[in-house]
């Protein structure tokens, strides 16, 4: 209902777009980027899924079905699931909800992105630079002999990480300094809690991928001796550095999407959220204690059983926070007045999507059950369910919760609903069988399979087409609204936090006036009596 | 509970597998009633509490310490009883009895090689007696791979570094499927062998004699048989299409390129060498990743795989 302009329109061109230093601008194109890799990934897996329907060839060699895989897992972590929610939704309303204009350091922000942009390319171009085929976890010592492709995706990876670290350094510095008056620690919406959590990990957890990285490449380049066992060194080491980052990282995807649903979740049920200090706590407590669990990857690679028998114990302790945050959740829907719009239907799916992440990762924390779980279909079920019945899912109810703000439209809600639950369905279509493959001895990265797990593969299959339906229509009703004209209210759904004061889409500097705090991030009442 | 136990899990092949199924079963059931409870909540309360008319009052709870002590400290108990009961049984399938039966396994790209302690040499086909302990000793030639024998319920990665160590007492005789569980290139899903549980009669005379086929079987058919089982058609095709090795279709006696730009003629002796020494020449446009097979091979096998290599012209 915008009148005059906003961010979307005060400045037009190319160049207005490519140089901004408005986090809302770096925010909408992080969303373009990312979308565009979350389609190049999902291809990929698609690719992979239909190769899977026969237990032999089926449309694709060997080498390029281990490409395939590769890619779909690089681009699904490096490109969309790490910088997701933070770098789209994070840097959209992060400063909104501080009442901030910007963020600390603007130009670092847009160096972020191109950065990103920059190992995105690099990334890509290890697909002509001879393939890359050694899934995204680069094991030594098949990736220090491996072909062409490894040294540009492995640069890829080490140069995004520094896109990551500059998001984390601005959003820590945003919050300690930018909030308005008034809006003090425990009256920030959670969500910034839980981006908070995300940029202490990323800043203290990826300069160990790079260094890991760095030292791969020497390894390829120069033959150090570190990795490579025929050089004297230890194939071991590198997993233990991998992990030590690639577990943290675990929590730098799933933090943001459990801050999104400790919006939408409270918005939705008109009710104040539910035990903030806790769930403000518990993310704090993921953060730390993620960071002493990597070995839970290693059960079986030949460490030590009493690192084993300690990362185990940790792994439990781990899992407490998370299960935390799903009761408190549940009790804000307590006694509230709850309505089902698209963004609520992803915070139930993530819900439900999530419990059985967590509960299936009992099976892998826990030592002697591992052993016969590790690299199966299990696995691969488990960290789907996690990564995107949790990250994507929220990912996906976040950006159905703030579009009007950011886009200042609104979309079909009937199709919207009709897209979440081809998602839910499609998903579980396709994930559960996985389950049932892998504790039956279905290992992960198989071409060809012996022919009793076939009618499972099938099904799961299948399951990626209803997937795939439900993002196509969601994509068809996203560009749709955005050819109507400006007919989103400032505040659609009732939100109580400071980015539904200004209107939306916002003005460039985001407030006419700073924003008084005079009631709390979830107090609806406050609202109602306001209205 | 079997039915269960039966859809999830594959069969047993040891005393420690139904352990294990007894816990996974476990964690299993009690997960399924967690989600059930979480999903019955979220169930009931978004239909109890749907939104009627806008401006409904809702709760003004906003916490409690009593219930975050319940949600927290009662999952705690939980899983810490999991962490014990399963580090229990790890611990107790770590260690190997004094007395368990030790082969050799060396894994490479892409097939298992084993050596029994008196010299007895097999590839992706091992024998076992039944009843009785054995442990692998384990090393890889080249990357990680990982053996991995579902029936037993039992994993272990195997390291270009180090020895590794896997050990069970199988229960039941038959045929137990071994894989590769980690990922180790083109044809890390052909890098499959079979564990063959004997009884004690029958493993004996096999570790003595080998196999009765090997002994008995026209040299055709046993070449065919070895080309299956031994890992060559992993990357030799008999129809023609190119894999990681030459096709073996109309080789023999014809003219060969060699890398070095030489001409062989592919004899019995070319391909006698080739099979032990495979570095000694190059087929043009080949990798030199075959492994040897000195050793791995009787006399009477190699004249099989050649009469098999003979009879695809």
């Amino acid at each position: 209902m915008a009148e005059g302009t906003n961010y979307l329109t005060e400045t037009r061109g190319l160049k207005s777009w490519l140089f901004t230093v408005d986090h809302k601008r770096i925010g909408v194109m992080y969303f373009w980027s990312i979308m565009t890799a979350l389609f190049l990934g999902g291809v990929f897996a698609m690719l992979v899924r239909i190769e899977l329907l026969t237990p032999r060839q089926t449309i694709m060699s060997a080498e390029t079905y281990n490409r395939m895989f590769t890619l779909h897992g690089a681009v699904m972590v490096f490109l969309v699931l790490i910088p997701s929610i933070a770098a789209t939704l994070g840097n959209f309303v992060l400063p909104l909800m501080l009442g901030a204009k910007d963020v600390a350091f603007p130009r670092l922000n847009l160096a972020s992105y191109w950065i990103y942009v920059a190992g995105a390319l690099f990334g890509l171009y290890s697909m002509i630079a001879g393939g890359i085929e050694t899934g995204w976890t680069f094991y030594t010592p098949y990736s220090t002999s491996a072909g062409g492709g490894v040294t540009p995706m492995v640069l890829a990876a080490f140069i995004l990480g520094f896109s990551s670290i500059f998001t984390g350094i601005n959003f820590i510095a945003t919050i300690h300094k930018l909030r308005a008056p008034g809006l003090t620690w425990f009256k920030m919406p959670l969500f910034v809690w839980g981006m908070y959590a995300t940029s202490i990990i990323q800043v203290l957890a990826t300069p160990i991928l790079g260094i890991t990285l760095i030292l791969l490449l020497m390894e390829r380049m120069f033959q150090i001796g570190i990795f490579d066992a025929r050089l004297g060194g230890d194939p071991l080491l590198f997993q233990h550095f991998f992990w030590f980052y690639s577990h943290p990282v675990v929590y730098i995807m799933i933090l943001p999407g459990m801050a999104i649903m400790s919006e939408v979740i409270p918005v939705f049920s008109r009710k104040t959220i539910f035990g903030y200090k806790a769930i403000a706590f518990s993310s704090i407590a993921i953060a730390v204690v993620g960071f002493f669990v990597w070995g839970h990857h290693m059960f079986v690679s030949g460490q030590s059983p009493l690192a084993g028998a300690i990362f185990s114990f940790l792994t439990f302790l781990v899992a407490i926070p998370s299960a935390i945050k799903v009761f408190n959740w549940l009790a804000t829907m307590y006694k509230g007045s709850i309505s089902l719009e698209a963004p609520m239907l992803y915070a139930i799916s993530f819900l439900l999507l999530f419990a059985i992440g967590g509960l299936t990762g009992l099976f892998l924390g826990s030592i002697a059950t591992d052993v016969h779980l590790h690299d199966t279909y299990f696995v691969v079920a488990h960290f789907h369910f996690v990564m995107f019945g949790g990250t994507v899912i929220a990912f996906l109810a976040g950006i159905h919760y703030w579009w009007p703000k950011m886009f200042g439209r609104m979309y079909s809600e009937k199709w919207a609903r009709v897209s979440a639950v081809l998602v839910f369905v499609g998903f579980n279509l396709t994930f559960i069988p996985q389950f049932i493959m892998g504790s039956r001895g279905m290992p992960r990265r198989y071409y060809n399979y012996l022919p009793q797990f076939q009618p499972m593969h099938v099904a799961s299959t299948i399951g990626s087409w209803v997937l795939g339906l439900g993002f196509l229509i969601m994509a068809g009703y996203l560009f749709a609204s955005l050819r109507k004209p400006y007919d989103a209210p400032s505040n659609p759904w009732g939100g109580a936090t400071l980015e539904w004061e200004t209107a939306s889409p916002p003005i460039t500097h985001n407030f006419e006036t700073t924003p008084a705090v005079t009631h709390g991030p979830y107090d609806y009442a406050a609202l109602r009596s306001d209205a | 509970m079997n039915w269960l136990r039966s859809l999830l899990l594959p069969a047993q092949g040891s005393a420690y597998a139904s352990e294990y199924d007894t816990l996974f079963l476990f964690i299993t059931l009690l997960s399924a009633f967690f989600f059930l409870l979480i999903a019955a909540t979220a169930g009931w309360f978004v239909w109890r509490y749907r939104r009627a008319r806008e401006q409904a009052p809702t709760s003004m709870v906003t916490q409690s310490l009593a219930l975050e002590l319940t949600w927290t400290l009662i999952p705690l108990a939980i899983v810490m009883g999991i962490f014990f009961w399963s580090l229990n049984q790890y611990v107790g399938a770590s260690v190997a009895p004094g007395d368990a039966m030790e082969i050799q396994v060396t894994a490479k790209k892409w097939l298992w090689a084993f050596e029994y302690q008196n010299g007895t040499r097999t590839v992706n086909e091992v024998h076992i007696p039944v009843g009785k302990p054995v442990k692998f000793v384990m090393s890889s030639e080249d990357v990680i791979h990982s053996f991995f024998v579902p029936s037993m319920r039992l994993k272990q990665d195997v390291l270009p570094n180090r020895y590794t160590e896997l050990w069970f007492t199988p229960t039941t005789t038959g045929m137990h499927t071994l894989l590769c569980a980690e990922y180790c290139g083109r044809s890390h899903s052909d890098m499959l062998g079979k564990i063959w549980v004997d009884d004690d009669a029958t493993f004996q005379k096999w570790l003595e004699e080998g196999d009765e086929s090997t002994r008995t079987m026209p040299l055709k058919e046993l070449g065919k048989m070895l080309y299956e089982s031994r890992g060559c058609s992993t990357c030799h095709s008999i129809d023609g299409t190119r894999g990681d090795g030459p096709s073996l279709r109309n080789v023999f006696a014809h003219d060969i390129k060699l890398a070095d730009g030489k001409t062989v003629i592919a004899d019995a002796n070319y391909i006698r060498e080739s099979i032990l020494e495979p570095q000694a020449k190059i087929v043009l446009g080949y990798e030199p990743i075959m492994p040897t097979f000195q050793g791995l091979l009787r006399e009477r096998e190699i004249l099989a795989l050649i009469e098999f290599i003979r009879s695809l012209n």
